[in-house]
């Protein structure tokens, strides 16, 4: 078990190092010199050389990469003497625009992203396996052939586009919302929770609506399993044949694809975050990617990666409780 | 239909599963007599689609919820065809077991044999405890000759062999001692030696519990072994009963020739396998109108 671990943390590691050195890859070769953009409008060609010196863009990728990479193990002084400046592990480097410190940053948003993801994946399992389930016993029928048709639909309809609807229809129309607002929880925690009503919808929906189709096709593809058969044979009452042989095995996948959806979705909803205002890592990651904000886009996409690897090994390490097929004999 | 009152084991008269399909009704079984005395064995032989394992499915009444299942089965005077599904719950798995062709696929892979045996037993023995049903579980693997079987009571499918999975399987069906055991190519997944070493179980447990036994497949070889009456069915009818030895000697229908001649021998001359009849080999497809039907 401790060798199984040890293994997916080293192969962990490595898809983020790569991760990494993409990300830096592109944007060392795409984006414009940010001495220039950092310079301002008063700028000479000696302050230029200053702040290249300061950053390291004057030193060779290679070494850029790899004072990156230290940075966040170690951390990092930007600039010599006086003008030093510390940047403690893990150092993702300071924001072009607003000079905090992208760590910083990510903690603050990390919250707001996680609220908004739990909250949004309470309503898609519930709404997606119960729709799942109802529609796999009432194969056929008129129910399941509505529930197919309500899952296409809602799992074409943009993000952005349901957005505005919901906000038009509750907010405007039935004003069964608020208009929303930003409170802290500890202010007002009736007007926090509505503000976050209509994102976990629209976040949900999608994914709801995937789930339905996941768990429908798994529980039918179960039911003509020959254990299933089995265990009628034996004689068991239906009801304990569904909860044993039928519906364990049919939602044990879920639980992978739910690993990698929630682990993605608490890196930020960059659509939904953005069309509501919240103001998480998603609204984030997409604020700086239109002002060519490098070491923040480096900061968030890292932190994604991060999440879908801890995610997978999650999944991994809750599998061998699940199926015992998988367990580690060691 | 025959009198109630027949010591008889089993019983099947005028069994016929059908099918709807857009071309009209189709027979999986039709018109099947079987008898069984309590302790016999009785073979039912044929190839894929015959209806073999439908039959043994309907015995049950665990045909497809697609198919009509006609006629009557009794077990011990009792008319299952018809019965309420609580009352058909008690007589499955406790009177009649089963045991299925694919013992990995037969098993569920997420809960230990000795679990599965457990609640075999414990749902037609309702308030025994669980150390009660696991001693019944154990004793159960040991019956079937499973070494160390407190231990590997307490393994989970994937981690036995084929053969042994099959006598899992077996243990499963014996654990609530039934009259009938219904064995659906018990051993066509198992390779040769293994499949001797189930046949050889079976016959050991046929005289030492007086269990009656319904073995189904399509290798002559197999039934000849165990069972002292054969059926030989084909397109989902009885083209040929009798006992063992006088089909064996005497063959009377041609299809029945031709699968005696189709079993492969050590003495034939190296060539081509025979099949049964020209065509033959292909599962039925046409569509039998039956009465009430569209011609």
């Amino acid at each position: 078990m401790p060798r199984f671990l040890l293994s997916r943390v080293t192969s962990g590691l490595g898809v983020l190092l790569l991760v990494c050195l993409f990300t830096y890859l592109v944007f060392f070769a795409l984006s414009p010199d940010p001495a220039v953009q950092i310079c301002g409008k008063n700028c000479t060609p000696e302050l230029i050389d200053q702040i290249r010196g300061n950053l390291g863009l004057d030193q060779p990728f290679w070494t850029q990469f790899v004072q990156f990479v230290v940075g966040i193990f170690a951390g990092r002084t930007y600039g010599e003497g006086v003008s030093a400046v510390d940047c403690a592990a893990p150092c993702l480097g300071y924001s072009f625009q607003s000079s905090q410190a992208v760590w910083d940053m990510i903690v603050q948003r990390l919250p707001v992203s996680a609220t908004v993801a739990v909250g949004a994946a309470v309503l898609w399992l519930l709404a997606g396996l119960a729709g799942g389930l109802l529609s796999a016993v009432k194969e056929g029928t008129f129910a399941d052939r509505f529930i197919t048709g309500l899952t296409l639909t809602s799992m074409s309809i943009p993000n952005y586009v349901l957005a505005l609807v919901l906000q038009y229809v509750l907010v405007v129309k039935l004003q069964w919302l608020p208009f929303p607002q930003a409170v802290p929880f500890a202010d007002d925690p009736v007007q926090w929770f509505l503000n976050f009503v209509m994102p976990w919808m629209v976040l949900a929906i999608g994914y709801a609506a995937a789930y339905t189709r996941l768990t429908r096709a798994n529980v039918l593809d179960v039911l003509r399993e020959n254990y299933v058969r089995t265990a009628f044979a034996k004689g068991l009452p239906p009801s304990l044949v569904w909860r044993r042989h039928a519906l364990r095995p049919a939602l044990t996948p879920v639980v992978t694809i739910f690993g990698m959806d929630f682990a993605g979705l608490l890196g930020g909803a960059l659509i939904t975050e953005t069309v509501f205002g919240i103001n998480g890592v998603g609204k984030m990651a997409a604020d700086s990617i239109a002002r060519n904000d490098q070491p923040v886009i480096m900061g968030v996409t890292l932190l994604a990666g991060f999440l879908v690897v801890v995610g997978n090994i999650v999944v991994d390490v809750v599998y061998t409780t699940i199926d015992p097929r998988v367990r580690v004999n060691a | 239909m025959t009198a109630t009152t027949s010591d008889a084991l089993l019983e099947v008269r005028d069994l016929t599963v059908t099918f709807q399909t857009p071309r009209g009704p189709l027979d999986a079984v039709r018109s099947l007599d079987l008898d069984l005395e309590p302790g016999g064995a009785l073979g039912i032989v044929g190839e894929s689609g015959s209806g073999k394992s439908m039959t043994s499915l309907a015995i049950m009444g665990l045909q497809p919820r697609a198919a009509r299942r006609t006629g009557s089965v009794r077990l011990l005077g009792r008319e299952l065809v018809g019965m309420s599904e609580p009352d058909l719950r008690r007589v499955r798995g406790d009177r009649v077991a089963m045991v299925f062709q694919d013992p990995l696929s037969s098993l569920n892979p997420y809960y230990t044999v000795g679990l599965q045996i457990e609640e075999a037993y414990r749902a037609h023995r309702p308030g025994v405890t669980r150390r009660e049903a696991r001693r019944v579980a154990v004793e159960a693997l040991e019956r079937v000759h499973i070494r160390d079987a407190a231990r590997r009571v307490n393994h989970y499918p994937h981690q036995f062999s084929g053969g042994m999975r099959q006598r899992v399987m077996i243990a499963m069906a014996l654990s609530t001692e039934p009259e009938l055991l219904i064995a659906d190519e018990p051993t066509t997944a198992l390779d040769v030696t293994v499949q001797a070493q189930i046949l050889d179980l079976l016959q050991e447990i046929r005289r030492e519990t007086g269990t009656g036994l319904v073995l189904i497949t399509h290798d002559l070889a197999v039934v000849s072994e165990i069972t002292d009456h054969i059926v030989v069915m084909k397109d989902g009818v009885c083209v040929e009963r009798g006992p063992v030895e006088r089909i064996f000697t005497r063959p009377q229908h041609p299809y029945t020739r031709a699968l005696l001649d189709a079993v492969p021998r050590i003495d034939d001359e190296i060539g081509e396998l025979r099949a049964v009849t020209p065509g033959s080999a292909v599962v039925p497809d046409q569509v039998v109108p039956t009465n009430g039907g569209p011609a």
